[in-house]
């Protein structure tokens, strides 16, 4: 573990942590939400740590506070993290060796510290990149949703302070490196594109990974080579 | 309100399925021996899945449309780290963006 904070430079370091607060920020606002629509305090808190997924617990407590069945949120929830089987595919090296660290880091495992891993140039600081954002993130996040439930509905609204768009801001900019190369660039163009002309007919999660079509460009470009 | 029982369930269902998610790309990887065009096709799919993730987080609200505000504040972060602006400097313009946006009325 210790090779790994080695390279977590200065730069890296600030990039990471500012990320956390905005973890932190939405967990806040998880937790006051959860706490708002009636849940009692232990269901946000346990979990924020059990699950760590954000985008499935809103949805979650969402769809049980509009008296929805449970399961039914649950299987809401599991289609919105179905993504994290490409993300356990692309990320499996980072994650070193024996069973303790693939289940941590496994459990670690969030767009964000994907996407700021994929986005660093060699190995070691890709290793980094990852847990650190991924410690980092675990922290922050359930600290963050401790005291938005402790505070309660008190701050619901996020909107006021555009911390909505911080969320797709922190995910573009470390996505943008991974950009660069051109056919994976028009894969995501088009699997976005799917995702968004999806939303408003299919559940929540499923647009996302209909995104996979994009990868259809793959099969022309491998044609080509 | 649901009994805390089911709740409870429900709760520890969604941890384990989503940790199975989590744990099976990884350990699938593991197993067998990929080639290096579908190593490329793997990191292309996480990047086109969080492209998606945030392009529907940036432009979608419970299967509607976002409004105004946020969408402008997420394309000014994403000039701004196209021209290689700091990080925290993205984040908060892009908040920032949106949370004038809203001050003065805008959706």
């Amino acid at each position: 573990m210790r090779s790994v904070w080695r390279t977590v430079d200065l730069g890296l370091a600030r990039d990471v942590a500012l990320v956390c607060v905005a973890a932190a920020v939405i967990g806040l606002s998880y937790g006051a939400i959860a706490i708002g629509s009636g849940f009692e305090l232990w269901l946000p808190v346990v979990m924020s740590v059990v699950v760590f997924a954000g985008a499935s617990q809103f949805l979650f407590v969402g769809i049980v506070a509009a008296g929805g069945h449970p399961l039914a949120a649950m299987l809401a929830g599991l289609m919105v993290n179905a993504r994290h089987v490409a993300f356990g595919l692309a990320v499996s090296d980072l994650l070193g060796r024996g069973r303790h660290r693939r289940i941590l880091g496994s459990h670690l495992m969030t767009d964000e510290s994907v996407a700021f891993a994929l986005g660093q140039e060699d190995p070691e600081r890709k290793r980094s990149a990852y847990w650190a954002c991924g410690i980092g993130i675990f922290v922050s996040w359930n600290a963050g949703v401790l005291l938005g439930s402790a505070a309660g509905a008190a701050i619901e609204d996020t909107g006021t302070f555009g911390l909505d768009a911080a969320f797709p801001a922190v995910l573009l900019a470390l996505v943008l490196p991974s950009l660069r190369e051109h056919t994976t660039r028009r894969a995501a163009l088009i699997g976005g594109a799917v995702a968004l002309a999806a939303t408003p007919f299919l559940p929540a999660g499923v647009p996302v990974l209909m995104a996979l079509l994009g990868l259809l460009v793959f099969a022309g470009d491998r044609g080509a080579a | 309100m649901n009994s805390p029982t089911m709740i409870a369930i429900a709760i520890a269902g969604l941890a384990i399925g989503t940790f199975a998610f989590r744990f099976a790309g990884s350990a699938l990887r593991e197993r067998i021996d990929i080639s290096a065009q579908a190593e490329r096709l793997m990191a292309a799919s996480a990047v086109v899945l969080l492209v998606a993730v945030l392009a529907t987080a940036a432009l979608t609200d419970d299967g509607g449309f976002a409004g105004i505000a946020r969408p402008a504040g997420v394309l000014v972060g994403g000039m701004l780290a196209w021209r290689k602006a700091p990080f925290l400097v993205v984040v908060v313009a892009a908040a920032a963006t949106a949370a004038v946006l809203r001050l003065f009325g805008v959706p």
